[in-house]
């Protein structure tokens, strides 16, 4: 338990299944209850497909953990009904501010401009999140939630897996259809395919401090390099809510976690960063949750093994400087979750999920790509790149080119699913596999969002500038979007929408159920509707 | 436009003089943190990555035995 929260305990349910000889079968199994596997529980239910989720422990995770919620991951959560709740409970920011020494070297803003329902990050504690996870999940009737329930085996087939699951009154195995592999870094599941997860370890270590105390920084990201509190190395600043504020010290290969995590030594650390950085005499604060953490970057060479589908860090490990690790995961979930569901209705084939591989490993190759490069910054290997990392550090408190060099994590952004098979070439705008801009309408005369009438109903959405197409085949849901107040219609009285997705009147463009950009397509025929959908669903 | 590696300083002497001149009085970690700056400054103006490519490339083989 911590000063702030103390974490729910769930029952155990015993399953009929316990004692009985024969496995018992379930359509979908997700291992892991942690925020990738609860989200795709949740997604999964909200496509009507009922899951079972397994997890050892039986409460949501100890300490604040994952903690910065980007844009992209909180519209995803205002699709799934839970966006509101992250708003109101968690820290709203897009601003940061970068020191170097004793100054401030810049500050930026991520998302300068207005006109959006979610704002660039909301911090909030990861077992805030996962709590509401569980109630959604519960509330849906579709999610059977096993706690206490450990993976102790898993026998791959070509119809899935065979499950062999222990808990505190027996064990018992379950066949599953689909596997879906939300068991995070040190993954059951990746370890009994035996799938190598290779990648670099990163030769530093840092310590997390959660303190609980009242202070006035603002709602803002700080990042020290080599400040006098804490000389030689780095040090984050974020705000959490219930008075938590989260401090990330460097501390170099050579620290000893074991003595680095000893509250004394850790309130000594704190106290020296507060008068540092305020200049006055530390408040009292109270320690909440203390880490020492290395890390890696690291992923798996293929995400989907038939039946068998991995998301999240079981797939793929990102260092912690641009909170690209739960975000990339719910991105995964995000961009699983139609797709499991469409196979399962019977309206794409299974081959349909080779596109979530090419999709997301696009995606987690980014998301290394840009930790790796923060990592380097952060951490110098050599004389040299000490040398340059300071270098930039000095010139950017004079030089907007050298700002744009500093990178103390280059901050989660959705990927644009570049090449994706699912797309259809032509048309000219926002490119091919973007997520979709959000911007505010106007519906009846009330304020509106556009990004909560793409894909709320699970289904595809033709979004059609100024006039819908005579025919827009079955299965997909055409929106309006009118430059003047016409029944029916999402007024675009901002022009906003237009303008982010460089639209021209009788542009009709096809979104998948993730609102990611499928077709481009111009005053079209039913049929040309219908092959960028087909081409979408995987069946071209 | 290539890299340009034929004579184009009026007076290449000054150059060298005023870079000697800089890294005088420094001391080694000061001197590499200044031509860090100088070589992202130039890097900056310059602009073209094509081209920086191409120099770090003939930089490097500079130091081949």
């Amino acid at each position: 338990m911590t000063a702030t929260h103390q974490n729910p305990r769930y029952a155990f349910r015993r399953p009929a299944a316990l004692g009985s000889a024969m496995p018992e079968h379930a359509r979908v199994v997700i291992a892991g209850a942690g925020v990738v596997g609860l989200t795709m529980a949740l997604d999964l239910a909200r496509r009507g497909v009922a899951s079972v989720v397994v997890d050892e422990d039986d409460t949501v995770s100890f300490g604040s953990r994952a903690i910065c919620w980007a844009k992209r991951t909180l519209e995803i959560y205002g699709r799934l009904g839970l966006g509101k709740r992250f708003l109101e409970k968690g820290v709203t920011w897009s601003r940061g501010r970068v020191f170097f020494q004793d100054q401030e070297a810049y500050g930026f803003d991520l998302l300068p401009e207005q006109g959006h329902e979610y704002p660039a990050f909301v911090n909030l504690q990861q077992y805030y999140a996962e709590e509401w996870l569980v109630q959604a999940c519960e509330a849906t009737g579709l999610v059977d939630l096993r706690w206490k329930t450990r993976l102790a085996g898993v026998q791959h087939n070509a119809h899935g897996a065979l499950l062999h699951l222990t808990t505190p009154e027996g064990d018992y195995t379950l066949n599953a259809d689909w596997l879906l592999a939300c068991d995070g870094a040190r993954s059951t599941v990746r370890e009994a395919l035996a799938l190598p997860f290779l990648g670099q370890v990163f030769r530093d270590r840092f310590l997390i401090a959660d303190v609980v105390m009242h202070a006035d920084f603002p709602s803002e990201r700080w990042f020290w390099f080599d400040p006098p509190f804490h000389p030689g190395q780095s040090v984050l600043l974020h705000k959490q809510p219930d008075d938590v504020w989260r401090i990330d010290f460097q501390l170099g290969w050579d620290a000893d976690p074991a003595v680095e995590k000893q509250p004394e030594r850790v309130v000594a650390r704190v106290r020296a960063m507060l008068e540092g950085a305020s200049g006055l005499a530390a408040p009292p604060f109270e320690l909440e949750w203390v880490s020492v953490y290395t890390f890696r970057c690291r992923r798996l060479e293929r995400f989907r093994h038939g039946r068998v589908i991995f998301a999240g860090d079981s797939a793929h490990q990102v260092s912690p400087f641009g909170a690209r690790g739960g975000n990339g995961g719910v991105q995964d979930v995000d961009n699983l979750g139609w797709k499991l569901a469409a196979v399962l209705a019977g309206e794409a084939a299974e081959s349909l999920l080779d596109s979530y591989d090419a999709e997301r490993i696009l995606a987690a190759d980014e998301n290394i790509l840009n930790s790796t490069r923060s990592t380097d910054f952060i951490t110098p290997k050599n004389g040299a790149a000490h040398a340059y990392r300071d270098a930039v550090l000095q010139l950017a408190r004079g030089h907007g080119f050298a700002r744009q060099m500093v990178n103390s994590g280059r901050l989660s952004r959705p990927a644009t699913l570049h090449g994706s098979p699912l797309a259809t070439p032509g048309g000219e705008g926002l490119p091919l596999g973007a997520p979709a801009p959000d911007a505010p309408v106007l519906v009846a005369g009330r304020a509106d969002w556009l990004l909560r009438h793409i894909g709320a109903d699970g289904r595809f959405t033709l979004l059609c500038f100024g006039a819908v197409p005579a025919e827009v085949p079955g299965g997909i849901t055409s929106v309006l979007v009118t430059d003047d107040d016409r029944p029916g219609a999402l007024w675009d009285h901002a022009g906003l929408v237009a303008r982010r997705w460089q639209a021209r009147p009788g542009d009709a463009l096809l979104l998948r159920p993730d609102q990611h950009l499928a077709a481009r397509l111009h005053a079209p025929e039913a049929a040309e509707i219908a092959a960028a959908h087909r081409r979408a669903l995987g069946l071209i | 436009m290539p890299l340009q590696t034929e004579p184009r300083l009026a007076d290449p002497d000054a150059l060298y003089e005023a870079l000697m001149q800089a890294h005088r009085e420094l001391d080694e970690a000061r001197s590499r943190r200044l031509d860090a700056r100088l070589v992202l400054l130039l890097a900056n103006h310059i602009g073209d990555m094509d081209i920086l490519r191409e120099a770090l490339a003939l930089a490097t083989q500079g130091d081949k035995p």
